[in-house]
C-alpha cells in the first residue's frame, strides 16, 4: 500500500533565504509522525506547502496519491488541516463555521449537520455551539480549528500546533483523540514539545535550518542521550548544524 | 458552484454580522436620496423619472463601494483565514467569484433599499418603469465593475488604506476616461487613444442604460470588464497568498 503522505524534494527559497531545503519523507496510515524543530526551522513553510498554501521552489508532495501541485483540488479533498495559529471567522458562530466549512466540503442538508454535530462531539464542543467564535478562550479556539479538520474524516491529518495554548487537562484530551484515530489515518502534527512526541507519536522527524536531522521513532531518539531534551538540543543547535554533521555527536541526516 | 455559493453566503453573512452593512446602507440611502432631491432638483424638475438618481449613484459608488471591497482579501490576511480558505478543497476562481458575488449582491440589497424613490415616482406620476428597471441594471453593473477593480487591488496589498485610495483612483479613471474633459484634451494631441478612453469609459455606457437602452454591446462590456478584473484578482491571489 502506498503512503498516503509522501513528500518528494520539497524545497522553499524565499529570495536567498532557503527555508526547507530537500525535505523527503512519507507517511503510511497508522502513523503519527511528530514534526519538531525550533522555531524558524521550516516546521510550518512544510506543512503550508503539504496543504497547497504556499507553493515550492522545488519538489512536490502527494496526499493519497494526488499532487498537491498537478490536482491541488482533489489532493485537499483527503486533507484535514489545522493551520498555525488555528485561524477562523471570529464574527462566526461555532455552528455557523462548521457549517460554512461543511459546505464548501460538499456536504449538505442532514449529512451536513451530522458531519458537524460529529465534529463538535469530538473535540467537546457542543456547550458553545452557538456563540460567536470571538468571545471563546484560546482553548476552546483552538478546538475549533481542529474540529474543522476533523469534519469530514479525512485520511490525512495536518495539524500544525494542535495543542498549543490549551490547559494540561485539553492537552491530554486532543492527544487522546490523535491516539483514537490514529490507526485509520497519516497525522502529521508539529509541536515544540518533546513530552507529546513520546505521548502520541510512532515516528519523530527533527528539522532543522530547513533539513531533516533525525527521522526515527520517539524511543530510538531517546535512546541517543540521557533525555529527549539533550537529544533534540545537540541535533538543532545551530553550531552543531553548522559544523560537519559526521562532527557532532548522535548526527545522522539520513533515517536509519 | 457550490463551494462558490458557500463562500458567498458566509461572505454575505458577514457583512451583517459586524456594523459594515449597516453604515454602508445607511450612508448610502442618506446621501443618494438627499443628492437626488437637493442637488438634482428632484421636485422642480417635474419629471416623474429618476434620471437625477441614477445620475449620482456612480459617483456615489466610485467611493463606497471601495469602502467594501478594501477588506476583502485584506481582512483574509489580517486573520490569517486566508490560509484556511485556500487549503479548502475549492480553486481560487472559486473563492474569488464568491467574494465577488457576495459583495455585489450586498450592492444589489443596497439599491433595492431605494424603492422608496421608485414608489415616489410612481404615485407623483406616470414614468416609464421599463426606463426606471434599466437604470438600476446600469447602477448594479456600474457597482460590479467597481467591485472587481477593488477586489483585485485589496489582493494585492495587505494594507486596507492602500487598498482603498488605489481602488478609487482606478475607478475614477474609468469613470472618467470617457468624460468630455478628458477625450478633448486627447484628441486635440493623440487622437487615437481618445477614441479607446472612451470606449473604455463606464460613464458613457451607463449613459445608455439611463436612457432606457439595454445594447448587447453594453452589456459585453460590462461582462469582459468584471471578468478581466476577477481573472486578475485570481493571478494576484495565487501569486501572494502566502505572502
Amino acid at each position: 500500500m502506498p503512503a498516503l503522505i509522501e513528500i518528494e524534494r520539497l524545497t522553499k527559497r524565499f529570495g536567498a533565504f532557503t527555508a526547507v531545503d530537500d525535505v523527503s519523507f512519507s507517511v503510511a496510515r497508522g502513523e503519527v509522525v511528530g514534526f519538531l524543530g525550533p522555531n524558524g526551522a521550516g516546521k510550518s513553510t512544510t506543512m503550508k506547502m503539504l496543504a497547497g498554501f504556499v507553493t515550492p521552489s522545488a519538489g512536490t508532495a502527494r496526499l493519497c496519491g494526488e499532487d498537491v501541485l498537478e490536482r491541488p483540488v482533489a489532493a485537499k479533498r483527503h486533507l484535514g488541516f489545522l493551520p498555525e495559529g488555528a485561524p477562523t471567522y471570529p464574527e462566526m458562530t461555532v455552528a455557523g463555521f462548521l457549517g460554512f466549512v461543511a459546505r464548501v466540503r460538499g456536504f449538505g442538508g442532514a449529512a451536513l449537520r451530522e458531519r458537524v454535530a460529529h465534529a463538535m462531539r469530538l473535540t467537546t464542543l457542543e456547550g458553545v455551539r452557538l456563540q460567536p467564535i470571538e468571545t471563546l478562550s484560546k482553548g476552546f479556539k483552538r478546538r475549533v480549528g481542529l474540529a474543522q479538520a476533523l469534519l469530514h474524516d479525512p485520511p490525512v491529518l495536518v495539524l500544525d500546533e494542535p495543542t498549543d495554548g490549551l490547559d494540561p487537562n485539553q492537552k491530554r484530551e486532543v492527544r487522546a483523540l490523535i491516539a483514537a484515530m490514529a490507526p485509520e489515518k497519516a497525522i502529521v502534527i508539529s509541536t515544540h514539545l518533546l513530552e507529546e512526541v513520546e505521548a502520541v507519536c510512532t515516528r519523530a522527524i527533527i528539522i532543522a535550518r530547513g533539513r531533516v536531522v533525525a527521522d526515527e521513532t520517539p524511543a530510538q531518539l531517546a535512546a541517543r542521550g540521557p533525555d529527549l531534551d539533550t537529544v533534540f538540543r545537540d541535533l538543532t543547535l545551530p553550531a552543531a548544524v553548522a559544523a560537519d554533521p559526521g562532527a557532532a555527536p548522535g548526527t545522522v541526516t539520513e533515517p536509519a | 458552484m457550490r463551494a462558490v455559493l458557500a463562500v458567498a453566503r458566509r461572505e454575505l453573512a458577514g457583512y451583517f454580522a459586524t456594523p459594515v452593512a449597516y453604515v454602508f446602507i445607511v450612508i448610502f440611502l442618506v446621501l443618494s436620496g438627499s443628492l437626488t432631491f437637493s442637488l438634482g432638483n428632484f421636485f422642480a424638475r417635474g419629471q416623474a423619472d429618476l434620471q437625477p438618481f441614477f445620475g449620482f449613484i456612480p459617483w456615489l459608488f466610485l467611493f463606497l463601494v471601495p469602502a467594501i471591497t478594501m477588506r476583502l482579501w485584506a481582512e483574509e490576511r489580517r486573520l490569517g483565514t486566508i490560509e484556511l480558505l485556500l487549503t479548502l478543497p475549492i480553486a481560487q476562481w472559486q473563492a474569488v467569484l464568491g467574494k465577488f458575488l457576495a459583495a455585489w449582491a450586498f450592492c444589489a440589497i443596497a439599491l433595492a433599499l431605494t424603492f422608496p424613490l421608485w414608489i415616489t415616482i410612481n404615485v407623483l406620476g406616470d414614468p416609464d418603469n421599463g426606463v426606471v428597471l434599466c437604470g438600476y441594471l446600469g447602477s448594479l453593473l456600474v457597482a460590479g465593475a467597481y467591485l472587481a477593480v477593488g477586489a483585485a487591488l485589496s489582493a494585492a496589498t495587505k494594507n486596507q488604506v492602500i487598498a482603498f485610495v488605489l481602488a478609487v483612483a482606478v475607478c475614477f479613471l474609468f469613470a472618467a476616461s470617457g468624460s468630455p474633459v478628458v477625450t478633448d484634451f486627447l484628441s486635440q494631441r493623440v487622437a487615437a487613444f481618445a477614441e479607446i478612453a472612451r470606449s473604455l469609459s463606464l460613464s458613457d455606457r451607463l449613459g445608455n442604460f439611463g436612457r432606457g437602452v439595454v445594447d448587447a454591446r453594453d452589456l459585453v462590456y460590462f461582462a469582459s470588464f468584471i471578468a478581466f478584473w476577477l481573472f486578475v484578482n485570481t493571478v494576484i491571489v495565487d501569486a501572494r497568498k502566502a505572502d
